[in-house]
This record gives C-alpha cells, structure tokens and sequence, in this order.
C-alpha cells in the first residue's frame, strides 16, 4: 500500500511590464525631484496624493497638478509589532496615515524619530528624503516622516479625513 | 420577460500595447462616451458591472482600483465578474429582470500585454495536473483546430480563408488592431506556429476597454431611438478538462443559441467570439448560420482581441448594427476558457 499523496509542488512565475498611468508616472517624477504633486477633482476641489488620473468619487479626470506639502499631521496611526521582510525597521514600529498640507486624502507612511508609543493623532510631521543623490521615481524616495516643532492639530482640522 | 434593450456602446481603439495610460485612465473616457450615448446621467444609473481578470493585471483586486474610473459616489450598487464583460452584460440583464433596476451600466478592461498572454492564460487551467504540464493557450487552441479538421475533413486553406475575410472587413473599423488585404497563397506558405495554426490563425494580443448601456423597456424606449432589443440570452459551460470534451463541437454554444432563439427567425448579422480561426467555423455549426449570414464585419477577434473584452465588444459591435439600422435582427457570441469552454449567445432585435 503506497502513501498518499497529500500535496504537490507546482511553482507559479509570471513576470509583467507594468503601466504606472499618466497620473502616477507625474507623482513619481515628483519624488524623484524631492517634490510630492497631486491632482485636485475639478467638481469637489479635492486634491488627491498620490493621483490616479481620476476623482474616485466622480469619475472624472483630474487634469490640475497641485504640488503639496511635505509637512502633515497624522490623522490615524497604529503600532506594527510584527516583522515583515520587506521592511528594514524593527519592530515595534508605526505606521500612519498622514495628510500631507494641502492635501485631501491621506498618505500611508512609516513614522520615525521619536519613541513608538508618543506617536499620536494630529502629530505634526514632515517627510525625511532620501539624499539627492539617491532620489528617484520611487516611493523610497521619501524614507520616513518625523515629527517636527509644531503644536497638534486641532481634531476638528482632520476629523473628515478619518 | 421583461423587455431589456442595449441603448449605448463606448470602446477604445484596441492597440498591441497601452504604453501611457493604465486601465483607470483608459476606461475613463469610454464610460464617459457611453454614458453621453445613453442620453442617461451618471446618477441615474441602477447598477454598474465590469468584467476583468486580475492575472492580465498582475494585481490582486485590480477591478476594484478600477472603480476610479466610475466615480462610485453616492454609493453605487456595483459587482464583477473576473470574466469577459459579456458574462457581467449577463448579470446585468439579471438585475433589470428582477426590476430592481431600470438600467445598468456594463464595462470591461484589459490590458493583455502586460504579462506574456499565452502563458498567463495558462493558469486558468486545472492546476494540479494540467497547468504543471506549462501548456499554453495557443498549443491548446492547435489541439483543437487538430480535432475539427480530422472531423470534418476541411483544410488549413477554410482556416486561413477565415482570416483574409476577418482582416479585410476590419479595415472598416476604426477601432480593430489587425488588418490589411492578405493573399490567401502567401498566409499558406507561412511556416506553422503551432500546426496545424499558422500566426494568421491567432488573434493578436490586444489591450482595450468597452463599455455597453443597457435599460428596461420604459426607459430604453424613452431615451433611444432605435434600442436593439435582446431577446434571448443564455450562457452554457462545458467540462473543465479539455480531455473530456468534443472539442471539434461546441455542444454548449448550440445549447445556448438555441434558448436564446437564435434559430427562430433570420440572422442579419453575426459577431462571433473567434479568437482562432477554426473557432468560427464551429461556431457557425452549433449556431446554424449559413452562408447568408454576415460573420463578424468588424473583424471581430481576429483583428482586435483585448481579453475580457473582446466579448462584450461582439455584442457592442451587434447592438450597434441594430442601433443604426444596418441589421433588423443579430446574433452575438461570447466564450471564455480554453478552447470555447463556456459560451454566452445573445439575439438583439429593432
């Protein structure tokens, strides 16, 4: 009586050449000037970060480049406690939400330079670039935010950006 | 029945690659197009339905950034199928069946060049005995070219026959790929890609985007002009392994054709999901369309083949005849999986 079979190996690989958009090659050109650009809804006004080339509420194109803020405040943030390959930090680590100056949806980073657990909403913080030399059209242009000197924001400033 | 008509068709020229724009930037303007043929807003919309496949994506949820492109704001009552858009079409005439809805608003995307098609196309099949094998779309769609010319004893000359009328009709169509006066001699002498196909026998690799508008009878009636009624439609499946079918027949598109009343009256016109050549000749057997039937005057996929789309675009293409007034009646086919697994056929009327 032979054993049986409980499961096989069958390795999976597909490799794609793929299209960022009109919008998001704009955004990454961006970041590779040390500049972060959005696109603002020609019906509401709101500027979206990173841009998608439409309002995702009105499904029209988003044509107006609106060059944002480095600086924002954390509107929402958790602590990550678990360690992920991908990432170069230890943990435990934050991750927020952060909307950028300027901005009308927030931005998801990573947040560095203070201690885990002083990290809170409305913090005022500002992306750390990476040196000129290294920036390019990629996200790991911006390497983290930190906090900066400035007093929270109030709640009523980000409540609608939850 | 309650009647449902098709009122409005948007598409992309198909191109061998999208090289700027991505699927949000690509559909925007085609809902845009369609929405603005439909004499109806954005808002009065009662369901919107796209069909997509995230591995031509290479992304998880890829239909859900599509979104994007709809503007889903009030809140939208919207589904997917990871499918040709014919079968979200299907879904859509469901939804205004049941009165829930008096119209919908039916897309489809994909970018085909993004990852190596044939091979990506792979994985939709039985992955524990067959995908291992690396088996790829083309070989397969060979085996089944095989079977229907030892079955009915026909020539590579009827396949290739096939493709000089396709490509000749697409010059008309602004919106087909592939096309051009082809000498039927010269295709013969080409060298086999996979015999018994030549490369003329295979569609080309296309990216696109299309949108249909389809309404219920009061308000069909009231913003289109000429609407082109469906009359019937009915999708049928076929076995998952090709191993266990007839593959010189389709045994399901003659089920389908038939509860879609393909047979009860005279086709006009017929646009034809073919994307191998010998695929519309079985096709034409298991519909019942003779000689006197025009088959695909776009080119159908032949000349333009933007997968998940290259479906709804038959019954676009269609619906359009009827529309304009070029066809009274007309038959339109859509298949998904390997070797036409599952077919949907549809009858559109004035």
């Amino acid at each position: 009586m032979s054993e049986p079979v409980k499961s096989i190996v069958t390795p999976v690989r597909l490799d794609y050449v793929y299209t960022a958009g009109v919008a998001s090659t704009r955004f990454l050109q961006g970041l590779a000037q040390g500049r972060i650009l959005g696109q603002r809804c020609p019906v509401t006004g709101k500027v979206y970060v990173p841009p998608r080339g439409s309002s995702p509420t009105h499904g029209v194109p988003t044509e107006e480049e609106v060059e944002v803020s480095d600086k924002g405040t954390v509107t929402t943030y958790c602590i990550v406690r678990i360690p992920s390959e991908n990432l170069s930090v230890k943990p435990p680590f934050v991750c927020a939400h952060i909307l950028l100056d300027g901005a009308d949806i927030p931005f998801f980073a990573l947040i560095q330079g203070c201690p885990f657990d002083q990290v809170r909403m409305g913090m005022r913080v500002r992306a750390v670039w990476a040196p000129k030399e290294e920036l390019a059209p990629t996200f790991e242009s911006i390497r983290w935010f930190e906090p900066i000197d400035e007093p929270d924001a109030a709640y009523e400033s980000y409540a609608e950006h939850l | 029945m309650r009647e449902v008509a098709v009122i409005a068709v948007a598409q992309t020229p198909s191109v061998r690659r999208e090289r700027t724009r991505n699927e949000v930037e690509m559909l925007m303007p085609v809902l845009a197009e369609a929405l603005r043929r439909s004499g109806l807003r954005r808002e009065e919309i009662g369901f919107t339905v796209s069909g997509s496949c995230d591995y031509l994506a290479g992304q998880p949820f890829s239909f859900v950034s599509a979104l994007d492109a709809v503007g889903a704001w009030p809140p939208i009552t919207e589904s997917h199928v990871e499918m040709d858009g014919a079968f979200a079409l299907y879904e859509a005439w469901i939804k205004l069946q049941t009165g829930e809805v008096d119209s919908a608003l039916v897309y489809a995307f994909g970018k085909s060049s993004m990852g190596d098609l044939p091979e990506v196309l792979g994985y939709q099949l039985d992955p524990y005995v067959l995908a291992p094998l690396g088996v790829d779309a083309v070989s397969l769609a060979a085996l089944q070219a095989r079977a229907w010319l030892e079955a009915t004893g026909r020539s590579e000359r009827d396949l290739a026959r096939v493709a000089v009328r396709s490509r000749r009709d697409a010059l008309e169509n602004p919106n087909a790929q592939l096309k051009g006066t082809f000498e039927l001699e010269k295709l013969l002498a080409e060298p086999y890609l996979v015999a018994p196909l030549r490369k003329h026998d295979c569609p080309p690799i296309s990216d696109g985007a299309a949108a249909v508008v389809l309404a219920g009878d009061e308000v069909a009636r009231r913003v289109c002009r000429r609407p082109a009624w469906i009359r019937g439609i009915d999708q049928r499946i076929e076995p998952h392994a090709p191993g266990v079918r007839d593959l010189a027949r389709s045994p399901s598109s003659e089920l389908a054709g038939r509860n879609a009343g393909a047979r009860h009256g005279r086709i006009d016109v017929a646009e034809l999901h073919a994307p191998f050549t010998h695929q519309e000749w079985i096709l034409r057997e298991a519909l019942g369309l003779g000689e006197e039937v025009t088959v695909n005057p776009s080119g159908g996929a032949l000349a333009a083949n933007p997968m998940m789309v290259a479906g709804l675009l038959r019954i676009g293409e269609a619906a359009q005849r009827v529309m304009d007034g070029r066809a009274r009646r007309a038959l339109a086919h859509a298949t998904a999986g390997p070797c036409l697994q599952q077919n949907l056929v549809c009858v559109l009327e004035a």
